[in-house]
């Protein structure tokens, strides 16, 4: 039985020590929002913030996790209002097929916690995730719509 | 040219014979097609009811006292888009404001078939009107109305439902009108409907779609109400935000594996890694003492899946650790030695030799081609290509003792999920439901059945236990169905002043369709019927070319090929549009003019041409190391043209910019429409630059992006969109026609900038 704090709670499960994070979260916490797209940490579809960092969930094992404070994309909001970037991402209208989308958006949001106004060259050095439908010209925009915001404010 | 071509296929005897056998075989549906609801696309199907507080106003519209609309979508949601333009076909003929619509996916019913989908495969040009194109056609069209097939693929969604969703809303605003007339005892002809709500301006009076929701259904559907004429679209042509982008941005979207039932367990399994293999034996004993493990079982090889061990547990990672418990033994079967590589030098062969069957010909190619001054002669080659969707193939089954059995899949036609699902479960379809959540990515590979039939099939064994059956990354990679590999002769006389005098192109390539047809209905296989997307692309050509023909040399291969975004169209356009500037380079002409010239008679190309030069700045100067290609392809009855600006750096290319522009006829929601650009164009460059499978021993090399590379948002180039609306009359897809000319014009930019003529793909510069 291990114990992490997801979207700031308190959760315990009981799953083997190697089951990957990702798998914990879909299958023993019903959170879905993070996708299983290549299992070996190649796609980004299963971007979580561990400890504020981004991670990539397929293969974290759960006893690297122990005690640690994971947020999905499920908690990106914060007391209910959404993410910029979430807010974004409507008003450019980012997501196709939509699957990669999570991964997408945590990834962008730890670049933007970690750097509030990336150059372009940041957002394509940070941004590895793969899109099979091609939404990266909207995601360039979106983050940079984000990130200029902030530089306005 | 051979002889066996020109002997046997050139007859128009037997060509016509060819194509009777469609007509055959269509022919009982033309009896049929008198028992089916001919032109009634408005009735509700028996069984279909309105949820609770909503009435339901035809077969696809329910409104709610909400003052929801919710549309019954005979399309799936893959990314293009369709949840929220199709609702906007009712929106605009109801006069309902875009805000109120929702939508969900329409139930199994031939009223929501996809007649367009297989009307579009008779083998013709499309601007074609002989009688026997035309009969083919209609006939085809009937016929696919009849077998009732919902799916999604062709680009054909907003074609098959512009009539008759349409309609729908223009029948439901009648019905709406029609029960305020009677609420505020007026005419219903004095009646206005706007943004939702009916009002009568004589007496003041209004009432919301919401209100006069219950009020309507009871009302007969009314026939022959008149539809808008394009000048009073209000809602098509605009872009109201997409209806399922919000849940795609907090995670809340259901996707097929995000399904999650009571009881519900994990299933992984092990496909025979060579294609057509068998199962010999299988050792499970370590397994099923692991925990949470519930069954090992078998997967017998069918036409439509791979012979496989499965593990059933109760949570996945549970069932992929004890997966790699199990031994297995196969049975490798025949093609345990098949190589790409010479699979490559086979095709060249039968470049020369090959029994070729003629798609398209006319005037006299043996004779232009026989000593002109000047003659272009050039062999093309495109890999295997796999579809590598975002999300790995996935179902989710429950095969209950009472006899029914429900199906949850991302698929790109439920109406097979129905029939295989009753296949697989041994009930009758009637018994049968399928659910279909949103598609982690299509591009054709959805429209297959193999996974669906593997997890009814274990379901069946764990009766009253949904069985969540998912596919690692490499058993996607390494199980799909490919673009087909193919290998093209490209022939052109030219006349001394550069003029095209004649024109040749035979490709060598399996048939997606024959395939296709052979997984869903092996007994009805047969290489009789001709495959218009092997072809495609290069029979259909737009320019003028008279003395020309198109041919093409079936094979058959252990890899399996299916429809793949954009079908033939995808290596046809590389091979037609590179070898265009082939020509307009031993002409000495510029590309752009040279394909003005061949388009004399047809202006609308011309002119999506010259929209995108123009923008693109074709002619001006760049800089040392960078070039412009241009190519232009029509496909899905839309016509496309890109230029590419490509560097080269440390001599690989760097894409910098695609200017596209595109005719659909008409852009019902143009944001979509730049969307399905941006998403075509990176989805080629992928294929240009990266895509390429290839087997050794039987079995498929690639297995993870690792060595089957995407193009990343590093890699993306600027890209501009540019829409030609030249009227409803020319309505042609969005999905797939901006795939086709990316790798030509990126081709062609290299030649441009190096002299270097890539006529191989994946692009290899050095």
């Amino acid at each position: 039985m291990k114990t992490l704090t997801v979207n700031g709670t308190p959760r315990e499960v009981d799953a083997d020590d190697d089951t990957p994070l990702l798998w914990v979260l879909r299958d023993h916490l019903g959170l879905t929002g993070s996708k299983f797209g290549c299992g070996v940490g190649l796609c980004g579809a299963c971007v979580v913030h561990v400890d504020g960092a981004p991670v990539r969930a397929c293969v974290l094992p759960l006893e690297a996790c122990a005690g640690r404070a994971v947020t999905t994309i499920e908690g990106l909001a914060a007391d209910g209002r959404p993410h910029p970037l979430q807010t974004a991402w409507i008003a450019h209208q980012v997501p196709q097929c939509g699957y990669c989308q999570s991964g997408m958006i945590m990834a962008a949001a730890a670049l933007l916690a970690e750097k509030p106004v990336p150059s372009d060259d940041d957002i394509a050095v940070a941004i590895t995730n793969l899109c099979r439908c091609g939404t990266y010209p909207r995601v360039r925009r979106a983050i940079r719509a984000v990130a200029d915001g902030h530089t306005n404010s | 040219m051979n002889r066996i071509e020109d002997s046997a296929v050139r007859s128009p005897w037997r060509r016509r014979f060819l194509v009777v056998g469609t007509l055959a075989a269509s022919g009982l549906a033309v009896g049929l097609w008198r028992f089916y609801r001919e032109g009634d696309r408005l009735t509700p199907p028996p069984g279909l009811k309105a949820g609770e507080g909503r009435a339901l106003l035809t077969a696809w519209i329910q409104v709610g006292t909400d003052d929801l609309i919710t549309v019954h979508v005979p399309r799936q949601e893959m990314g293009q888009g369709i949840t929220t333009t199709l609702p906007m076909l009712v929106a605009e003929e109801m006069d309902a404001d875009p805000a109120q619509m929702r939508f969900v996916q329409a139930p199994v019913d031939p009223v929501f078939a996809n007649a367009t989908m297989v009307g579009d495969g008779v083998p013709f040009r499309h601007d074609d009107d002989g009688w026997l194109a035309r009969t083919a056609r209609t006939t085809q069209t009937r016929f696919g109305a009849l077998l009732g097939v919902q799916g999604t693929g062709g680009s054909t969604s907003v074609r098959d439902g512009w009539l008759p969703m349409r309609r729908a809303g223009a029948t439901a605003r009648a019905m709406l009108v029609s029960a305020a007339a009677e609420r505020f005892g007026v005419p219903a002809e004095e009646c206005v409907v706007e943004k939702g709500v009916v009002s009568h301006p004589g007496s003041g009076k209004t009432a919301a779609f919401g209100a006069l929701a219950v009020r309507a259904g009871r009302r007969p559907i009314p026939r022959d109400v008149a539809l808008k004429t394009p000048a009073q679209f209000r809602i098509l042509g605009t872009s109201p935000p997409r209806i399922d982008v919000p849940s795609k941005t907090d995670g809340s979207a259901i996707f097929g594996s995000d399904v999650r039932l009571p009881g519900m367990r994990h299933a992984v399994l092990v496909q025979c890694p060579v294609f057509g293999g068998t199962l010999k034996s299988f050792d499970a004993s370590a397994a099923q003492k692991m925990p949470g493990v519930r069954a090992v079982l078998p997967l017998a090889r069918t036409a439509t899946s791979a012979a496989a061990v499965a593990v059933v547990a109760d949570h996945h990672w549970q069932a992929r650790k004890a997966l790699a418990a199990v031994t297995v033994t196969w049975d490798e079967g025949a093609a345990a030695g098949h190589d790409t590589t010479a699979q490559r030098e086979r095709y060249r062969t039968l470049l020369r030799d090959g029994d070729a069957r003629v798609y398209d010909e006319a005037g006299e190619i043996e004779n232009a081609l026989a000593a002109p001054p000047i003659l272009v002669d050039s062999e093309y080659f495109a890999p295997y290509l796999a579809h590598a969707t975002m999300e790995p193939v996935n179902a989710t089954a429950i095969v209950r003792r009472d006899g029914t059995c429900e199906v949850w899949v991302g698929n790109q036609a439920p109406t097979l999920v129905k029939w295989f699902a009753s296949q697989a479960a041994g009930v009758d379809t009637d018994r049968v439901t399928v659910h279909t959540p949103y598609l982690g990515g299509g591009f054709g590979r959805r429209i297959e059945m193999d996974v669906v039939l593997q997890a009814v099939t274990l379901a069946r064994s764990l009766p009253d236990t949904p069985v969540q059956l998912l596919w690692s990354r490499e058993d996607d990679m390494q199980h799909d169905v490919y673009r087909p590999m193919a290998a093209a002769r490209m022939q052109a006389a030219l006349d001394s002043s550069g003029r095209v005098i004649g024109w040749a192109a035979r490709v060598v390539s399996q048939s997606c369709t024959g395939e296709f047809s052979a997984r869903l209905l092996p007994a009805a296989a047969s290489d009789a019927m001709k495959d218009k997307t092997t072809t495609e692309g290069l029979f259909d050509l737009p320019y003028r070319l008279p003395n020309r023909r198109t041919s093409h040399v079936l094979t058959h291969e252990p890899v399996p090929v299916g429809y793949w975004r954009s079908v033939g169209h995808g290596h046809n356009a590389f091979f037609a549009e590179s070898f265009v500037d082939e020509c307009a380079a031993a002409a000495k002409r510029d590309p752009v003019e040279f394909r003005r010239a061949l388009l004399a008679d047809a202006p609308r190309h011309r002119q999506v041409l010259d929209v995108a030069a123009a923008r693109a700045g074709w002619g001006s100067p760049l800089a040392a190391g960078t070039g412009r290609g241009v190519a232009l392809a029509e496909s899905f009855h839309s016509i496309v043209a890109q230029v590419a600006e490509v560097e080269i750096v440390d001599g690989l290319p760097v894409v910098r910019r695609v200017v596209c522009a595109i005719d659909c006829g008409f852009a019902l929601h143009p944001d979509t429409v730049v969307a399905q650009m941006e998403s075509a164009i990176v989805f080629g460059l992928t294929a240009a630059l990266h895509g390429e499978i290839t087997t050794k021993d039987g079995r498929v090399q690639q297995g993870n992006f690792g060595d089957y590379p995407l193009l990343r948002l590093a890699d993306t180039p600027e890209i501009e969109v540019l829409i030609v609306n030249s009227g409803v009359e020319h309505l042609g897809g969005v999905g797939e026609p901006g795939t086709p000319p990316v790798a030509p014009a990126v081709c062609n930019a290299i030649f441009a900038a190096t002299g270097k003529r890539i006529r191989s793909l994946p692009i290899r510069v050095a």
